[in-house]
């Protein structure tokens, strides 16, 4: 029962704090940033699923948000399909994708696991870079705003909503998986394949879902930054956004819905911070990942519970 | 009737054998305890079983089908549960939880109710939790439900474990040294419980250290030696071979204990 509990109070933090940030919020630069803090934030809960729950490392997750941001800007201008349903394609190419390729690679482990899904990532980066003709090469593209029904979403405010509540979903659906026969089977077979697979969780099909799960998410995040923005590069796919992307769920905390949130938030506004360190932007994301595997093993919100928890006892 | 059925097993490992020519059969409701010296190949025999290696050769059958090349969650699925001599529980998940994986195969499982959480998955949660907290009684870890299976003694996750297989509903239970580890009080608890489960019809087969307990609570015993079988018998005739007591104690100490 308390768990149960522990779920809503989650979300309705959540949106109390979505709700209410524009009210403390002097001007719509601010805006920007969070809906900034929670497209990456979305995709971080998803795949902290992968990572943190089911205990497989990605990193080329990058490449499904490249995948989902070029569905967007390249079905509506060439094809003339809306956006939402190229959202929605763009997901369903990063489903299949993640489906075929994670068959193979998924029975590999640690260390040759992380190189597989490495050289997953570069590839797709790799063929957005040099199909000019379609993608824009690494210049970019322009990308359509969403319309819906006659009404085109544009500006800060606009954007903050939809990311808020898109973000708002995927905690739901992340925090439903917990205490399910397949949230359960993730956890297992992070903690022992062995023990999960005599007790009858077939192993490879979980870690596969679990991967086209992340990757969905991915997906649905870099389709949503890239109608935000209006505009979409390579970078989107590469291998740093990966890093960045692992670290935010590294530094939140491995499969905390929480943590995912508040590393995303963490990696967008330092930089917007400090930003006389521009030129040095890589170099303190390499710093925090340094930092934060020595000082923050378990992560930042887990880490802040445990603190918590023992005080209040 | 005989529901495991394991012949002529061999497996090497870099051209040493491990298990050699093992063949034997079990029936519901008795236990049939595997005992040896340590390397005798006890565990590695039952990894042959349970499906986590292939044997070189030979063959497992489970009620007559052959299911010697069946992956472990295949066999599972067919009845057959195990625990493992080294621990392995799932040290981030609560007792429950722990056993509520064992439950697995009796659950429905769709991804996408689970990702909606529909009401009929919130409501088969409740029946599993509700099943894993009886598999938690059997044990006398009730009380220990919804403690974090990593901070539980060495004793009671050797019990988790057999909670979790037993909630399988398996219909084969190989139990890798449950008695290890445990105090005088423990193996008692642990020898009444093997005993409960068998009379349940369930086929126990049961690798132990502790003499006293096998001796007790076995059907049928049998010797592995360096991965050979010495005999296989009762346990009044195993205690009485002189090959046993001399696997076990060497030439010497047989005789020594003999003349005691
Ligand atoms: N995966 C493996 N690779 C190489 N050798 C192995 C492997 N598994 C087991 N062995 C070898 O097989 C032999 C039998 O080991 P096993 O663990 O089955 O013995 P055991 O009877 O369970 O011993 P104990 O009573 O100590 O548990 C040992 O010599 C061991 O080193
Ligand atoms: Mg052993």
């Amino acid at each position: 029962m308390a768990r149960l509990n522990h779920r809503y109070v989650i979300l309705v933090v959540l949106a109390a704090v979505i709700a209410l940030l524009p009210l403390v919020f002097p001007s719509s630069y601010y805006l920007r940033v969070a809906a900034l803090v929670w497209v990456s934030a979305f995709a971080a809960i998803g795949l902290n699923i992968l990572m943190g729950k089911a205990g497989q490392v990605s990193l080329g997750h990058a490449g499904f948000f490249g995948i989902g941001a070029y569905a967007v800007a390249i079905l509506p201008a060439r094809f003339g399909l809306p956006s939402l349903v190229a959202l929605a394609i763009g997901a369903a190419l990063s489903a299949l994708l993640a489906f075929l390729v994670g068959r193979p690679i998924l029975r590999l482990k640690g260390h040759y696991l992380a190189i597989a899904t490495l050289g997953f990532g570069v590839l797709v980066a790799m063929v957005i870079t040099t199909e000019s003709r379609w993608t824009g090469g690494p210049d970019g593209m322009a990308v359509a705003k969403l319309s819906l029904f006659g009404w085109r979403a544009s500006g800060s405010a606009t954007w903050y909503w939809i990311t808020g509540g898109l973000l708002l979903i995927g905690a739901w659906i992340a925090l439903n998986l917990d205490d399910t026969p397949t949230g359960r089977a993730f956890r297992a077979l992070h903690d022992s394949e062995i023990a999960a697979r005599v007790t009858g969780v077939d192993v490879n099909r979980f870690k596969l879902q679990a991967f086209v799960i992340a990757a969905v998410y991915g997906s649905i995040a870099g389709s949503a930054l890239a109608m935000m923005n209006g505009f979409i590069n390579p970078d989107q796919a590469g291998f740093l956004h990966s890093v960045e992307l692992v670290t935010m769920v590294v530094l939140g905390g491995l499969g905390s819905v929480v943590g995912s949130i508040v590393g995303a938030a963490v990696l967008i506004v330092l930089p917007q911070l400090l930003t006389v360190f521009q030129d040095y932007e890589n170099l303190m994301l390499g710093a925090i990942i340094i930092l934060s595997m020595i000082f923050m093993r378990d992560g930042m919100v887990p880490m802040a519970w445990k603190l918590l928890t023992r005080t209040g006892r | 009737m005989t529901i495991l059925e394991v012949s002529d097993i061999g497996i090497a490992f870099g051209g040493v054998k491990a298990i050699d020519g093992v063949g034997f059969a079990v029936a519901q409701g008795q236990i049939f305890s595997i005992i040896g010296p340590n390397g005798a190949g006890k565990t590695t025999l039952f990894n042959v079983i349970s499906g986590m290696y292939r044997p070189s050769h030979g063959r497992v059958a489970l009620d007559g089908r052959d299911v010697t090349d069946l992956a472990p969650d295949a066999l599972a699925a067919r009845g057959l549960s195990r625990t493992f001599q080294n621990l392995q529980i799932f040290q981030r998940m609560t007792a429950a939880e722990n056993v509520m994986v064992g439950r697995h195969l009796q659950e429905r499982c769709n991804l996408f109710a689970d990702l909606l959480r529909l009401p009929s998955v919130t409501r088969q949660n409740r029946a599993t939790r509700e099943a894993a907290l009886g598999f938690l009684d059997q044990v006398g870890l009730r009380d220990g439900a919804d403690v974090l299976a990593g901070s539980l003694s060495y004793g009671a996750c050797k019990r988790l474990e057999i909670a979790r297989a037993l909630a399988a509903e398996p219909r084969v239970l190989l139990l890798d040294e449950p008695a290890a580890g445990c105090n005088a009080v423990e193996t008692e608890e642990i020898d009444k419980l093997i005993c409960r489960v068998a009379a349940k019809g369930i086929a126990v087969v049961l690798v132990e250290h502790d003499m006293k307990l096998v001796m007790k609570i076995s059907h049928r015993i049998l010797v592995l030696v360096q991965g050979r079988m010495l005999i296989e018998g009762n346990p009044q005739e195993v205690r009485d071979n002189p090959a046993v007591l001399e696997a076990y104690l060497g030439k010497h100490g047989a005789r020594e204990a003999a003349r005691a």
